[in-house]
């Protein structure tokens, strides 16, 4: 009966996530509309809920176009390298407690899957910019791949400090360790989480690799039809992924009371994707090399004083009061912030020619 | 070992979201280092100087309405100005006022664009644009009111204006004038201490005092680079010695600085409308005489403070109904010339930034 319930479930996390990434792509065009005081789409559907749909619909009939002196290869296949990390991440997740939570849910390596397979998708979008022959593309592929594996180490380092205070790998395990969410356990080990994750999708200030006033479409530039829609609902998927691994390592998963645990875990998710493409419509971009320095000298250092923070709580009995250790942490997380953003600056200055 | 590594040509434009028209640079990156910038003009060329030549002096006007077309009734004003300064015509004193108005309206209006089109350019997600287009709506209403259009306006005549004000304008202006500085404070709030913006503006595409000057650079730009320099106040034309107002200008002539002088100007601006609502006289708007103007043989170059430079009108006179040359001096095709230096050493974000901070309109660089 194992694969009956894998292959169900499989079908179901398809669809599902697919759904919420297109709820996703609606909430995200009239909520940055809204931002912007224009009504945004607003004619497919009640409320415009159907604009997703006839999007894909409009898409899926456009002719898919190779370039000439491309590798029509690599070509096809970056968009599904790209695509498919996204889904795998929700294999782990785990949407409420208990039986059939998940496709796997309480596999006890959770932790390190998520991060493995997340990395992925960098391949495809540096596949993308490679075979396109296009120097736009290139140079989008240029900075991910600098952007992608720089970022890689402070998102790791700030979940290190999640593994040591629940004490184990398994998401399931993590969540019930959360007695109080963890963001408030450990608020700097979030805010380097978001940060991080919000450079690894491609989002608003970290969104160089496809910043349309710079490179035009980064790395998809030459990409229509499906393949186009497969990295555009990559784009949303991977959102919504760090979003809820972010509602399930910090937030609390599924906990919550009155409403039933699957709602309050959607409602965690969407609240973070709300707060992601709130930073989109509010903040300008970073330059390649201030990324960087961001990246280095900023969130490097934190996650580092995150993990010696936990570190120390854990190893301690006297710190390992819940109270006390949120209040520790909450002070130590502003101070370090206020420090380093006092000392570290992340301008850049001419290069001399 | 050293791998080895060549520079690459990229072509921006002219078909590129943020060269603000058909702009194009052949810019040469070492990584994405800036080695190499050539602007490439001439894809918006239209011929104005020569299609000037087989139109009456009063046909010509609009074709100026297309040069810089974020600011049409500035060439309007600029371009009158010259003729009658040729042909030696009075202006009634309320036409001079409602030029004045208007002159003055079309800055705050192009600066607005100009900032939010900057910020684009620093990877905004239109939500300053958008923000800026709420502002600028309104005084697109006004213009609409005064001529009924919202983008080329064809107001004025040689002589004065073409019809007098609706009655309604006036107290919809002052309006305007009282809600206007609340609106500035509110982006200066959201803007002039943003993090990633000062980040990304200070300190870039610096163009020193010097340079400006020997690229004989004007406006905005010029005055960011320390400059005092405003044809308002340096060489007063029509009524702009009777108001009270300041030159904003900046210390280090960056892509913030310019940003800044800009936000001042729209300040100064709305002081000088206060001023013009308060002293404007009731009369005639256009001066007496023929319609079909024929200035005497000569030659004329008339300049004006467009928002964005210094807008000059070059014309020769052979005594006939039309010009027997014309030339225009875009202040955004000058201000141009300074680009390559600015932008060397710096990256390819920093490149579009600058770019973005020259504030250029192509009608009025290819013309």
């Amino acid at each position: 009966m194992d694969w009956l319930h894998w292959i169900a479930f499989a079908v179901f996390i398809v669809v599902f996530v697919l759904g919420m990434s297109m709820f996703g792509i609606w909430l995200e065009r009239r909520g940055v509309a809204r931002l912007q005081m224009r009504p945004g789409p607003n004619r497919a559907g009640p409320l415009g809920l159907l604009q997703p749909v006839a999007d894909a619909v409009k898409i899926l009939l456009k002719e898919d176009i190779v370039p000439e002196r491309g590798d029509r290869l690599l070509h096809t296949l970056a968009p599904i390298v790209a695509f498919v990390p996204a889904l795998m991440v929700f294999a782990v997740v785990p949407f409420w407690r208990g039986e059939g939570a998940g496709l796997v849910p309480d596999m006890n390596i959770g932790l390190v899957y998520l991060v493995a397979i997340s990395s992925i998708s960098i391949v495809g979008a540096f596949t993308a910019g490679w075979a396109s022959n296009n120097k736009y593309s290139l140079m989008g592929a240029m900075r991910s791949m600098a952007q992608m594996v720089s970022y890689e180490v402070p998102l790791v380092l700030s979940l290190v400090g999640v593994a040591l205070a629940a004490g184990s790998l398994s998401l399931v395990r993590i969540v019930e360790a959360q007695s109080v969410p963890f963001i408030l356990l450990q608020p700097l080990g979030f805010l380097v989480y978001f940060l991080a994750a919000l450079a690894e999708l491609n989002r608003t200030p970290f969104d160089l690799l496809e910043a349309e006033s710079e490179i035009v479409a980064g790395y998809h530039t030459e990409y229509s039809g499906m393949k186009f829609v497969m990295f555009y609902l990559g784009e949303y998927t991977h959102t919504l992924a760090a979003a809820a691994i972010g509602a399930t390592l910090f937030l609390g998963g599924w906990k919550g009371p009155l409403l039933p645990p699957f709602l309050w875990f959607l409602i965690k998710v969407f609240a973070l994707f709300v707060v992601i493409f709130w930073i989109r419509g509010t903040l300008p971009r970073l330059r390649v090399d201030q990324l960087m320095a961001f990246a280095w000298k900023f969130l490097l250092p934190l996650a580092l004083v995150n993990i010696f923070l936990v570190a120390v709580e854990m190893s301690t009995q006297s710190l390992r009061t819940l109270w006390v250790m949120v209040a520790v942490n909450i002070v130590a997380g502003v101070l370090a912030v206020y420090l380093f953003s006092r000392l570290g600056r992340v301008r850049g200055g001419r290069v001399a020619v | 070992m050293a791998l080895r590594t060549e520079p690459i040509v990229l072509n921006m434009g002219p078909q590129h979201p943020s060269t603000h028209g058909v702009f194009r640079m052949r810019v040469t990156f070492d990584g994405e280092v800036i080695v190499g910038l050539d602007p490439v003009f001439g894809y918006l060329h239209r011929g104005f100087d020569k299609l000037a030549e087989s139109r009456t002096y009063t046909q010509f006007i609009p074709l100026t309405d297309r040069l810089d077309y974020l600011a049409s009734m500035s060439n309007n004003f600029g371009y009158c100005l010259a003729v009658e300064r040729l042909a030696g015509i009075e202006v009634p004193e309320r036409a001079e006022y409602i030029r004045v108005i208007m002159a003055e309206m079309m800055r705050i209006s192009s600066h607005l664009m100009a900032i939010g089109f900057f910020l684009n350019d620093c990877g905004a997600f239109f939500t300053p644009l958008l923000y800026m287009y709420r502002e600028r709506e309104k005084l697109l209403d006004l213009f609409d009111m005064v001529s009924g259009q919202r983008l080329t306006y064809n107001y004025m005549r040689i002589g004065g204006v073409s019809h007098d004000l609706p009655p309604e304008f006036l107290p919809a202006l002052r309006k305007f004038v009282q809600e206007m500085p609340a609106f500035i404070d509110e982006y200066d709030q959201l803007l002039a201490e943003n993090e990633i913006l000062l980040a990304r503006s200070k300190g870039v595409g610096i163009l020193p005092r010097e340079m400006a000057i020997n690229a004989s650079a004007s406006g905005p730009v010029l005055r960011a680079s320390g400059v005092k320099w405003d044809l308002r106040k340096k060489d007063p034309y029509s009524v702009y010695p009777r108001f009270d107002f300041d030159i904003p200008t900046a210390e280090t002539g960056d892509c913030y600085d310019r940003y800044r002088v800009k936000v001042q100007e729209m300040r100064q601006s709305l002081r000088i409308l206060e001023q013009a609502l308060a002293q404007i006289p009731e009369g005639p708007v256009r001066a007496e005489g023929p319609h079909l103007v024929r200035p005497p043989r000569g030659e004329v170059y008339s300049r004006i403070e467009a928002p964005k430079g210094e807008l000059g009108f070059y014309i020769v006179s052979d005594g006939s109904v039309a010009p027997y040359r014309l030339h225009v001096r875009g202040p955004s095709f000058i201000n141009l010339t300074a680009l390559r230096e600015m932008c060397l050493g710096w990256k390819l974000a920093d490149a579009i930034a600058i770019l973005g901070s020259i504030d250029i309109v192509m009608g009025e660089v290819d013309r």
